[in-house]
């Protein structure tokens, strides 16, 4: 552990992460914290172009996050396996 | 008879399935009731409440399908219904369909039923797909913990579903439901405590809701709850004490309110999914397969080329497959038509009579029919797609074009949706979040080319460009598709200016369709189209036969006849699109009632049996001009139920006046446009 803590839409595909913080916005906040991204969820980049949406996995589920809400969603990068 | 009357007098049980999008309630629904409402792979088929019946120990069952939805904070009109109807409504027991390949965050809308003091009954489904994945869950150890009953399903496979009626009809004897309470701290319950003494001094608020669950929902502030109680008196007190609290939390915790609860629900739920579930599998698979076509399918160069060829493939099925059927179609109702004209006029039947029966409705309701293969492999097409999980890929994928033209990829949904009648397209609309992209959905998805426009074009492409039949029809299609998107981004910078909201989305795994439920799936819609075609079709068919006949004493289908006035009275405005003609022009005026019907009217003008209507065709058009009216008939004001729906979704008749006007321009303009271009290159 003890990785840097970024935004969620700077990760590289295959990289896994622990949500750190969500950005602000009530309704933003809420939506993602009802969808299962709260503080400590462990999170896995499936796809990120660097431009446009970006797909997640938590568990088994996969979410398309818009690039403007990866950009408030702070992450902590695992060291790599 | 009367002993159905008997049972229905006798208090009816109400049950109600709630869940997240795409857990399969819709699924149990059908087969809990024998109802056939739209099934998909993607989050948001539902967005209103259906109800059916069901009868289990001589009990009738009223059964209650609602709209998914993650919480009861409600963002979007859909959610909206689900909501109200768990709050307001009280059913006597919820059925909650969890999907339990995503087990904790299906749980989390659990969480909250079961504060509630909702009489709730667990239906943990797609429980092949969890075994297919290696993992199971101890259902006796989870119902015992939460102290509800739980039942594993399919959906899909009618496994489980006869248990969960049992269970839920036992529940109704249940009058005081187990209410599951979270510890969410010291703190934090302090103040809970506190607002809870506050509910309990309003007999209004503990008359209608358990006011622990109450306090819990003041103190998170959640919106979709408070909105809805805002007609109780109180609440303004309640909210500021509120506001007290939440300033000492936050201060004593330094974390926001929403946060500290939504903390400890997963905290509860992830202990509980501790306790249940094995993972049977030790080596954890990085990449599904999903994620592997997703590479490809969302991949940023190949996705829209990898969508259109999707898009074209469909079309060029429908009419290759297709293509024979038509034949014999027509030669069936010329056969039909001759014979059943021959056979009337040897009974003697009155010329008028007989008239109608061969011109009106043989012509008239034939020629549209002709076209059931196609509009049912299409349908069939459509429903690969519905069922695969590609919808939601196509919301991905289109966002970030959408995005730069400030709309929202969800938007597209809707859109594709529009492919195959534009009425649940409009409606698909409720699950946009913010009021503003959802009403420029809802104006622009009229543009989308539906079933019903279906006939026009293969007749029209048929008579001038039999060798490119699919690449003419695609053309259009596309042209609808790449409009719609045009004016959406038009009116964001002209009517709805603000920033575009966000967007998130669950992708479903991807679904083989099984070819049965593909079946019923095209039943379900082509049948529909038949029922049209047996009434609103028929009636305005009759009622143009009739208009083509007066005054009495007039020429048949001529322009004297009060058909032939209103042509001629609205054909000069369409002369510089190429289709001048009194009989294009009323085709265009009834098809406004329904689109079929611009076919359907030029079956009743030019006669029976559609070899005859293709060559009357060929002589009244130009291949052009053709086109030109092809176009016309894409765009122009939405068909009579179209502006019946968007009415009601957007409760304005100003937006609904707005959205007729605005496609008659635009298609006006887009008809002129390609008949004026194309003369001008030499094509006239
Ligand atoms: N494998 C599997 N698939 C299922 C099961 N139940 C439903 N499905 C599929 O899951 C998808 C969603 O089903 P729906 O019944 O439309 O889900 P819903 O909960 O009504 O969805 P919304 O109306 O969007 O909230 C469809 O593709 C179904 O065929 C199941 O038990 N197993
Ligand atoms: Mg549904």
């Amino acid at each position: 552990m003890g990785g840097s803590v970024l935004p969620l839409g700077f990760l590289q595909v295959g990289r896994d992460a622990v949500v750190r913080e969500l950005g602000n916005g009530r309704n933003l906040t809420q939506r993602l914290l009802e969808m299962g991204i709260v503080r400590g969820t462990r999170v896995r980049i499936i796809k990120n172009d660097m431009g446009g949406p970006l797909i997640i996995s938590i568990g088994d589920g996969r979410l398309a996050i818009g690039r403007g809400m990866a950009l408030k969603i702070l992450v902590e990068e695992e060291s790599k396996a | 008879m009367e002993a159905a009357q008997a049972i229905e007098n006798e208090k009816q049980i109400v049950v109600a399935l709630a869940g997240n999008p795409n857990s399969g309630k819709t699924t149990i629904f059908n087969s809990l009731t024998g109802s056939h409402q739209q099934v998909g792979n993607w989050p948001g088929v539902t967005v209103e409440k259906k109800e059916g019946q069901l009868v289990s120990e001589g009990k009738v069952i009223r059964v209650v399908d609602l709209p998914g939805t993650y919480s009861l904070g409600a963002y979007s009109e859909d959610e909206a219904v689900a909501r109200d109807y768990i709050l307001f409504e009280k059913p006597d027991v919820v059925i909650n369909i969890v999907d339990t390949t995503n087990l904790e965050r299906n749980l989390y809308l659990t969480t909250q039923l079961l504060e509630m003091g909702a009489n709730v009954v667990i239906a943990l489904n797609m429980s092949d797909e969890l075994k297919a994945k290696q993992i199971d869950i101890n259902v006796a150890k989870f119902s015992e913990l939460l102290g509800i009953p739980a039942v594993q399903t399919v959906g899909t496979r009618n496994q489980g579903t006869k248990e969960l009626v049992l269970q839920a009809l036992q529940a109704t004897g249940n009058k005081k439901p187990r209410v599951v309470q979270i510890n969410y701290g010291k703190e934090v319950e302090t103040e809970l405590a506190a607002l809870e003494q506050d509910i309990l001094s309003n007999r209004q608020l503990t008359e209608n809701f358990a006011s622990r669950w109450l306090a819990v929902k003041v103190l998170e502030g959640d919106q979709g709850i408070l909105k809805g109680l805002a007609k109780y008196s109180g609440l303004d007190r309640l909210l500021v004490r509120r506001a007290e609290a939440v300033k000492r939390l936050e201060g004593l915790l330094g974390e926001d309110i929403e946060s500290l609860i939504a903390d400890k629900r997963y905290g509860f739920i992830g202990g509980l999914a501790k306790e249940v579930v094995t993972r049977r599998q030790t080596t954890e698979e990085r990449f599904s397969m999903s994620d592997k076509i997703d590479r490809i399918v969302t991949n940023r160069y190949l996705g829209i080329p990898i969508f259109l060829l999707a898009m074209w493939t469909m079309f060029q099925f429908t009419f290759k497959v297709g293509d024979p059927f038509i034949g014999w179609i027509e030669t069936f109702f010329e056969w039909f038509g001759g014979v059943a004209g021959a056979w009337l006029e040897s009974a003697g039947m009155p010329e008028l009579l007989m008239s109608l029966i061969v011109d009106g409705i043989i012509g008239g309701v034939g020629s549209v029919l002709v076209f059931i293969p196609n509009i049912f492999l299409l349908f069939f097409a459509i429903s690969i797609l519905e069922d695969s999980g590609y919808m939601a890929r196509a919301a991905f994928i289109m966002d970030r074009l959408m995005h730069t033209l400030g709309l929202h990829g969800k938007s597209f949904i809707p859109l594709l949706i529009g492919f195959g009648c534009n009425v649940p397209a409009v409606m698909a609309s409720r699950t946009l979040e913010n009021k503003r992209d959802r009403l420029i959905t809802i104006l622009i998805t009229p543009l989308m080319s539906c079933t019903a426009r279906l006939p026009v074009y293969i007749l029209f492409a048929g008579a001038f460009f039999s060798a490119n039949q699919g690449l003419i029809i695609f053309s259009l299609y596309l042209l609808g598709l790449v409009l719609a998107i045009l004016m959406g981004m038009l009116f964001k910078r002209f009517l709805f200016k603000g920033g575009t909201s966000h967007f998130v989305m669950e992708l479903p795994p991807y679904r083989v369709p099984t070819l049965k439920s593909t079946f019923i799936h095209m039943w379900e819609k082509g049948s529909s189209f038949i029922r049209k075609a047996g009434t609103i079709i028929f009636a305005v068919v009759v009622l143009v036969w009739v208009l083509s006949n007066l005054p009495v004493g007039v020429e048949y289908a001529s322009q004297e006849s009060i058909l032939g006035w209103i042509g001629s009275f609205v054909a000069p405005i369409f002369k510089p699109a190429g289709f001048g003609t009194w009989e294009a022009a009323v085709a265009l005026v009834f098809g406004i009632l329904a689109k079929e019907v611009v076919v359907g009217t030029l079956g009743v003008i030019y006669g029976a049996g559609e070899a005859g209507l293709t060559a009357a065709i060929a002589q009244a058009w130009t291949p052009l001009s053709a086109y030109a009216f092809m176009v016309m008939t894409l765009l122009y004001i939405p068909c009579a139920a179209v502006i019946g729906t968007i009415k009601r979704e957007t409760n304005s008749w100003g937006w609904t006046g707005f959205a007729a006007a605005y496609t008659l321009v635009l298609g006006w303009l887009m008809a002129v446009l390609v008949y004026q271009f194309g003369r001008l290159v030499g094509l006239g």
